[in-house]
């Protein structure tokens, strides 16, 4: 009963969301404004039923309910609660439920906190998102229903895919998602502002927040999912260059991007032509990377349970979403009035400098990721494009933007001054130097790029720095007033100047762990003793356990640093009874920001035990960086002047100027 | 400078960074990227001594052998023709004889092959989708086969 409730409810978000497509539409054409504000109300109840939806299935789940196809075939009455709840989303067709969820979710907060909007650009922008909308459901109804039913129903599950039993399928792909779908509201805003064919620095101001929280989520996301991959599949690695993960980074970049012009169209109404482009483009490579993922054109490390059939969807989505957004865009485009001039040396230049690098990349990746599928189509030829493609384009296109970086925020707006920035920077600077001189000083020149890295990174973190200390006069007013007025700085200063540290602060991980981790793989008897980067590792021996749904073969080794025991790391081997199938569990100990990271292999014949140890120094930064980037976004989210449902000002005077800082 | 230079200035820069992506590409595409082969395209081709490729097939029945120091040995089918395979170090959880795999390595004298690495699918369902294909071609593979019960996956990777 709990399951075609499920499938009724969604039936009834359909309903809901096809009348949300068309009738604010027509009342915003019309100029009616009953008609209009029927798309905040019928938003607010899609999200009611699609939730109900989604309760339904997790209903179906926790009560193990095996009579429903899709829980028999991921679930098992004995796994605990936590992964019974995760499984919903750990299948196709609970992803894509859990897709549309946050999809509805994000309707309803715009008709929430969209209170201030103009009433015929937030009808606009609501009947877009019900078109997506309507697109998924009919996409879940058609071809992926969470809610079929077995005609006899087994007495136990086929358990979940156990590299999914894990804590990172809980956050991973919710953060991935509200990233993805989070793009649609800055999609949905752009479709609106064509179809009005107005589009103002108000425009931006509104549309921002969204697109920086959808940013946090898919910065998140994409984090904790290479963390996952990490410790999950025990080869130590935190980036493949993987189709799928390349699915994820480029509406990142596109993201990031947009997030950037969006800020020039704010201050200064110019780029407006372009930031349209990229909060389309930015929601197309979420859907690109939704297609790739779930239509099993791609093999990939990271793809679970993807299925061609449904691709053939997908793909009409995606060309009937793209392409018609752009057709839209070249029609509409060209009536939107040009912003302010500024000269090439200015803010505004430096993001431009940024967009164009950030989207270039953007490219690259998608030639990465694409190009094997067009040479397959065309050619039948299979080719796999690796790590080694991705090092030679992306990089090179992504180091320019990491050293214009601290430049950028210190040139003003309109037209800048380069030398006063670069003498600002001379401190940075220096302490890059430093760095560099050290690094060939501590390490050797075996490695020549890494000591670079490392410079590059504090030049960023140290820039981003200066940023804040040059607004606070701290060399002409001494620290204490200084200090006070730092904290008066607006939060959005704060927020560019931890966004760029995080991500100096990922690359200097990048660069330490890529260029010195250190990896053993050895086979190793119980009393045998092996050593990596100054630890001494001594397998003691094997041990069985039990688990609730698995059974596991765990190794002991005591780690020893200059004779004294430090830890006991327990890797396992667990086997799966339902599925007969074997995971590798790997054991870390963390020393620091760098990780010692044990992963085991197949017992060999002569009863010893193949285990991988790496050595991995300040990998945690990698991470941490994120979360740092992160922690700028929500600081910069808070600034009140971006805050969700605060632009009431704005109201009052459109398109208000802002001072320049 | 007026919006018109402007404009020719930031189209001139986009041009620009657009062609170095486009340079690096292309240089990137020449020498970075590698073939995807069965072992009836490595006899049929005569792919060369030493190059680069990605072989895939099924892990031949009976012809896995652990030896010291984490060596191993198999033999990679498509069903038609078979090629031996050496590797050392660790193998995915999932790799077993008569499943799906793919190595990559280089070609050596003798038809044999050394992988540096040994993928296999995380999901005791899903055939690498270039192996499920590589058996097609040899008339190896039926819809349908392999699978346990989700009948859409495995006909899914045998697309």
């Amino acid at each position: 009963m709990i399951a075609e409730i499920g499938h009724y409810a969604l039936v009834l978000a359909l309903a809901l969301a096809l009348f949300q497509a068309v009738v604010p539409l027509v009342g915003a054409r019309l100029g009616d404004l009953t008609l209009m504000q029927t798309a905040p109300a019928t938003a607010l109840a899609q999200f009611a039923f699609v939730a109900l939806s989604f309760a339904a299935l997790v209903a179906c789940y926790v009560t193990s309910d095996f009579s429903v196809a899709n829980v028999y075939e991921n679930s098992h009455s004995l796994m605990p609660l936590i992964y019974k709840m995760t499984s919903v989303w750990g299948n196709h067709e609970g992803s894509m439920l859990l897709w549309v969820l946050i999809l509805a979710l994000f309707g309803a907060a715009v008709a929430v906190f969209g209170r201030n909007l103009p009433d015929a650009l937030r009808a606009d922008a609501l009947a877009v998102q019900a078109w997506i909308a309507t697109a998924f459901y009919l996409f879940i109804l058609l071809t992926s229903n969470p809610f079929l039913r077995l005609a006899d129903a087994p007495f136990e599950g086929r358990d979940l895919n156990p590299i999914l039993q894990d804590i990172g399928l809980a956050v991973h792909p919710p953060l991935l998602y509200l990233g993805y779908v989070g793009f649609s509201i800055a999609f949905s805003f752009a479709a609106a502002a064509l179809i009005e064919g107005r589009l103002d620095a108000a425009w931006a101001r509104w549309v921002r927040p969204w697109t920086l929280a959808a940013w946090m989520a898919l910065t998140l996301g994409i984090a904790m999912g290479s963390y996952w991959a990490y410790y999950e599949l025990g080869w130590g690695g935190w980036w493949f260059w993987d189709p799928v993960e390349n699915a994820s980074l480029m509406p990142w970049l596109a993201g990031t991007a947009l997030l950037h012009s969006a800020v020039v169209m704010e201050k200064r109404e110019a780029l407006k032509v372009w930031t349209v482009l990229l909060a389309i483009l930015a929601f197309s490579l979420s859907l690109i990377g939704t297609f790739l993922v779930r239509s099993g054109v791609l093999t990939s490390v990271h793809t679970f349970a993807s299925d061609p059939s449904r691709g053939v969807f997908i793909l009409a989505i995606l060309v009937v979403f793209i392409g018609g957004s752009l057709m839209l865009y070249a029609w509409r485009a060209p009536l939107l009035k040009q912003g302010g001039l500024f000269a090439p040396i200015s803010r505004e230049g430096a993001l431009v400098f940024n967009n164009l690098f950030l989207t270039t990349a953007c490219a690259t990746v998608f030639v990465g990721t694409l190009y094997p599928l067009a040479l397959e189509a065309l050619t039948g030829e299979k080719i796999s494009v690796g790590a080694p493609f991705f090092n030679l384009t992306f990089i090179p296109l992504f180091v320019p933007i990491l050293m214009a970086m601290p430049i950028g925020p210190l040139l003003s707006w309109k037209r800048g001054d380069l030398y006063a920035a670069a003498q600002r920077l001379i401190a940075a600077a220096a302490l890059a130097l430093i760095g560099v001189a050290a690094t060939f000083a501590l390490m050797g020149v075996k490695a020549v790029l890494a000591p670079f890295g490392i410079g590059l990174a504090l030049f960023v973190m140290a820039g981003a720095l200066t940023d804040i200390v040059e607004r606070a006069a701290l060399r002409s007013v001494g620290p204490a007033i200084a200090a006070r007025r730092a904290l008066g700085l607006p939060r959005s200063a704060w927020g560019t100047a931890f966004a760029h540290f995080g991500l100096g602060v990922t690359l200097l991980g990048v660069v330490c762990e890529t260029t010195w981790n250190s990896e053993r793989i050895v086979a190793m008897k119980p009393g045998e003793a092996t050593s990596v980067a100054g630890y001494e590792l001594t397998f003691d021996g094997l041990l069985p356990r039990t688990g609730p749904n698995f059974r596991e073969v765990v190794a002991r080794f005591t780690v020893r640093q200059g004779g004294t025991p430090v830890a006991v790391l327990e890797p396992s081997k667990r086997t799966f009874s339902a599925r007969t199938m074997t995971t590798t569990e790997a054991a870390l100990l963390t020393r620091g920001a760098s990780q010692l990271y044990v992963s085991l292999g197949d017992s060999n014949p002569d009863g010893s035990l193949a285990a991988r140890i790496y050595y991995k120094p300040l990998v945690l930064l990698i991470w941490l960086g994120a979360v740092v980037m992160v922690l700028g976004g929500a600081l910069s989210l808070s600034d009140r002047r971006l805050r969700i449902g605060a632009p009431k000002r704005a109201r009052a005077v459109p398109a208000a100027p802002l001072p320049a800082e | 400078m007026t919006r018109k230079q402007r404009r020719l200035l930031m189209i001139g820069s986009g041009l620009g960074v657009l062609a170095l992506a486009a340079g690096l590409v292309l240089n990137a595409l020449s020498d970075s990227i590698v073939f995807f082969n069965s072992p009836t395209d490595v006899i049929e081709k005569h792919i060369a001594t030493g190059t680069r490729i990605r072989l895939g097939g099924m892990v031949k029945d009976g012809s896995l052998v652990r030896g010291d120091d984490l060596r191993i040995s198999f033999t990679i089918t498509d069903g038609a023709n078979e090629i031996p395979v050496s590797y050392r170090g660790i193998v995915p959880d999932l790799f077993r004889e008569g499943q799906g795999v793919i190595a990559e390595g280089r070609v050596e004298p003798g038809r044999t092959f050394r992988a540096d690495s040994v993928l296999a699918k995380h999901d005791e369902n899903y055939m690498p989708r270039e192996v499920a294909d590589a058996l097609k071609k040899q008339g190896r593979w039926q819809e349908g086969e392999g699978k346990g019960h989700g009948g859409a996956a495995a006909a899914g990777a045998a697309r």
